[in-house]
C-alpha cells in the first residue's frame, strides 16, 4: 500500500509527491460527517434560545451562553440521573462479574448432577430477545418489589439492577475463556490442598484479565445506554437514568434546542470521557465479540 | 453439590428473569390478559388471528424488514469503506479512528435527539445544507415518506463505529503476505480486494450481518423519541407498536406477547436464512 503514499503525476512533475496521503482526502470529510453531530450538540447548547432558532442557523454563536447548563440543571435534575446511572452500572458490571465467574468457573470445570440441562436452560435465553421476555419480567419485578424487596421493584434503581446481575452471555462467555486456559495449574494447586474457590479465586480469575476486562466493558456499555426497560420501570424522575431523563426532558422541553442539546452534552459527555480514558479496552472488548462469532 | 453453590446465584437470577419469562409470555399470548382487569382467561389463539388480520402488524412488519434491508447493508458498507482507509499508517489516525470509535459511546437517546435537531425542518443545518446546495427544503421526520430514511440515517451513523471497530480487526487479521503475492502475481489492487481481502473478511462480515440484523428488528429507542411511530403510522416498527399496546394505552399484555413471539418468529427465520446462505459464502482460513 506504500506505493499510494506518492502518487506520481504524469509529464512534467513526474517527481513531485503529494504532501500527504490522498487518504486524507477521503478520511476529513468522512471524520467531519462522524464528529459533526458532537459538534452541533456543543455549539447549540450554548446558543441563546433566538440564536437556536433562527434559519440560515448561525455555523458559529455571537455570545455563549453557558447559563442554559444551569437552566438545564435547575429543571431537571441530571446530576441524578447521573449518579443513578453509574450506580446501575458498576453494580451491574461487579455482580456480573463476580456470579458469572462463579457460574462459568463450575461450568468450564465441575461435574455435577444436572450441570448440562441447566447450562442448555440458560444458553436457551440468550436466543430470545428482550421483547418476548420483557412483560413476565416487568410483573416479577413489580411483585418482587411488593412482597420481597421494595428496593428491588418497580420504579427503583434496583429494577434495572437485580434481572441484569447476571447475564447468560457472561457465563457462557467466561466458561469458554475458562477451558481455553491450561489446567495443570488447577490441578497442582488442587493437589497442593487448595480448594475450588481458592483456586477460582488465586489462579483463574488472575490469568483471566482480559476476558473480565471484555466482559466489564461490554456489560457497562449495555447498562449505560439501556433505554426500553428503564422505561417501562421507572417512572418518578429521582430514579432515572441518563438515558430515560434525556428522553423525558426532551418531552417537557419539545422546541426548547439550546437547552435540550445543554442536556444532551450533559449526558453523553461521561460516557464518551470514560470511552475515550480506556478507548483501548472497550474496542478490544467489541472486536472480541466480532472474532469470537466469527 | 460444590458445583451448584456456584452455579446458583447467576441461575436464579437469569432462569426468572431470563428462562421463565419466555414460557409465561407464550402462556399470555393465548390469554386475554389484561393488567386492569383480575381476570385473564384463555382464549385460545384468538390474540395470533387478531394479529393476522391486524392492519398495523402487516404494516409494522412491512417498515421493520423494510428499514432492516436499508440499515444492514448501509451499516455494513460504510463501515467496511471506513475500515479499509484506516487499515494503514498515517499520521492523524489516531484522530480519524478515535471519531469512529466515539460513535459507540453515544447512547441511542442522545444519538436520536441530535438526529432530530440535524433534520429539524424549520431550523435544521441539513436543510440549511440542502438550501445551500440548490435542493429543496425536505420536511424529514414529518413526512410520512422520508421519516423512515431519516431514522436509518441516524441508525447507521450510530453503529458504523461499531462496524469500523470489527472490520479493523479482521483486516489486520489478514497476513500481508497473501495481498502481497497477489500483487507480486499481477493482480490489480480491485482484483486483490475482490478476491482475496472480501473472501478472507466474510467471518467478520456474516457476523456483522446477523448481529445488525437482530437488533435491526428490535428497532425501538430511536422510534421512540423521534416519531413515536408516527407520521400517520409510517414509522411504526414491530417492538414499537409492541410497547404501545403493553404499556401506554390499553395494558393488553396478552396481545402483546403475541406480538413479541411474531417478532422472535420473524428473528429465528432471517438469521436462520442468513446463517444458511452466509455460510455457503463465507470463507473459513483453518
Amino acid at each position: 500500500m506504500t506505493a499510494l503514499k506518492a502518487i506520481a503525476i504524469p509529464g512534467r512533475l513526474r517527481r513531485v509527491r503529494l504532501p500527504f496521503s490522498p487518504w486524507h482526502l477521503v478520511l476529513i470529510p468522512a471524520t467531519f460527517v462522524l464528529i459533526f453531530p458532537f459538534i452541533w450538540i456543543i455549539v447549540t447548547s450554548v446558543e441563546t434560545s433566538d440564536e437556536a432558532l433562527r434559519f440560515p442557523p448561525d455555523l458559529a454563536p455571537n455570545v455563549l451562553r453557558f447559563a442554559n447548563y444551569s437552566d438545564v440543571l435547575a429543571a431537571a435534575p441530571f446530576g441524578r440521573f447521573l449518579l443513578n446511572s453509574a450506580v446501575v452500572a458498576l453494580t451491574t458490571v461487579i455482580s456480573n462479574l463476580v456470579l458469572c465467574s462463579a457460574a462459568g468457573y463450575a461450568f468450564a470445570r465441575f461435574r455435577f448432577l444436572g450441570r448440562g440441562l441447566m447450562f442448555v436452560l440458560i444458553m436457551t435465553t440468550l436466543m430470545v430477545p428482550f421483547q418476548v421476555t420483557m412483560i413476565p419480567q416487568f410483573i416479577i419485578t413489580k411483585w418482587i418489589g411488593v412482597h420481597l424487596l421494595a428496593g428491588a421493584g418497580i420504579n427503583h434503581i434496583g429494577a434495572l439492577i437485580v434481572p441484569n446481575a447476571a447475564t447468560a452471555f457472561g457465563v457462557f462467555f467466561l466458561r469458554q475463556f475458562f477451558r481455553t486456559l491450561p489446567i495443570e495449574y488447577e490441578e497442582a494447586a488442587r493437589v497442593d490442598g487448595a480448594s475450588r474457590l481458592t483456586v477460582l479465586l488465586r489462579i483463574v480469575l488472575p490469568l483471566s484479565a482480559p476476558a473480565l476486562a471484555t466482559l466489564a466493558a461490554l456489560t457497562f456499555l449495555d447498562s449505560w445506554n439501556n433505554f426500553l426497560w428503564p422505561l417501562i420501570a421507572i417512572t418518578s424522575p429521582n430514579e432515572m437514568t441518563l438515558p430515560l431523563g434525556l428522553a423525558t426532558f426532551q418531552g417537557a422541553h419539545t422546541t426548547e434546542w439550546n437547552l435540550l442539546m445543554a442536556g444532551n452534552m450533559m449526558s453523553l459527555a461521561p460516557m464518551l470521557l470514560v470511552f475515550l480514558l480506556a478507548q483501548r479496552y472497550f474496542v478490544r472488548s467489541v472486536a472480541a465479540t466480532g472474532l469470537a462469532g466469527t | 453439590m460444590l458445583g451448584w453453590a456456584f452455579v446458583t446465584p447467576a441461575a436464579v437470577i437469569i432462569l426468572l428473569f431470563g428462562a421463565v419469562p419466555i414460557v409465561w409470555s407464550l402462556v399470555m399470548s393465548f390469554q386475554r390478559n389484561n393488567l386492569l382487569s383480575p381476570h385473564a382467561p384463555f382464549i385460545g389463539l384468538s390474540n395470533y388471528r387478531q394479529l393476522a388480520h391486524d392492519p398495523v402488524v402487516i404494516q409494522a412488519t412491512e417498515h421493520t424488514l423494510v428499514y432492516t434491508a436499508l440499515f444492514v447493508p448501509g451499516t455494513m458498507a460504510i463501515g467496511l469503506f471506513l475500515a479499509i482507509a484506516m487499515n494503514r499508517k498515517l499520521r492523524f489516525m489516531w484522530f480519524y479512528r478515535t471519531a469512529a470509535y466515539a460513535t459507540m459511546a453515544i447512547s441511542t437517546i442522545s444519538e436520536a435527539l441530535v438526529f432530530i435537531w440535524l433534520f429539524d425542518p424549520a431550523y435544521g443545518v441539513v436543510n440549511y445544507a440542502f438550501s445551500v446546495a440548490g435542493l429543496p427544503q425536505q420536511q424529514f421526520l414529518n413526512d410520512p415518506s422520508e421519516a423512515l430514511f431519516v431514522i436509518v440515517t441516524m441508525t447507521i451513523w450510530g453503529w458504523s463505529g461499531f462496524a469500523v471497530v470489527i472490520y479493523l480487526a479482521a483486516l489486520q487479521g489478514i497476513p500481508k503476505e497473501l495481498t502481497e503475492a497477489a500483487a507480486i502475481d499481477g493482480a490489480g489492487r480491485w482484483a486483490t480486494f475482490r478476491r482475496i481481502t472480501l473472501p478472507l473478511l466474510s467471518p467478520a462480515s456474516l457476523f456483522l450481518v446477523v448481529w445488525l440484523t437482530i437488533n435491526a428488528l428490535q428497532l425501538f429507542d430511536e422510534v421512540f423519541l423521534s416519531t413515536q411511530g408516527g407520521p400517520l403510522g409510517a414509522t411504526t416498527v414491530l417492538v414499537y407498536y409492541l410497547y404501545e399496546q403493553a404499556f401506554t394505552t390499553n395494558f393488553s399484555f396478552g396481545y402483546a406477547s403475541a406480538i413479541a413471539y411474531l417478532l422472535f418468529v420473524v428473528i429465528v427465520i432471517v438469521t436462520a436464512i442468513q446463517f444458511r446462505v452466509g455460510r455457503r459464502l463465507t470463507y473459513y482460513r483453518s
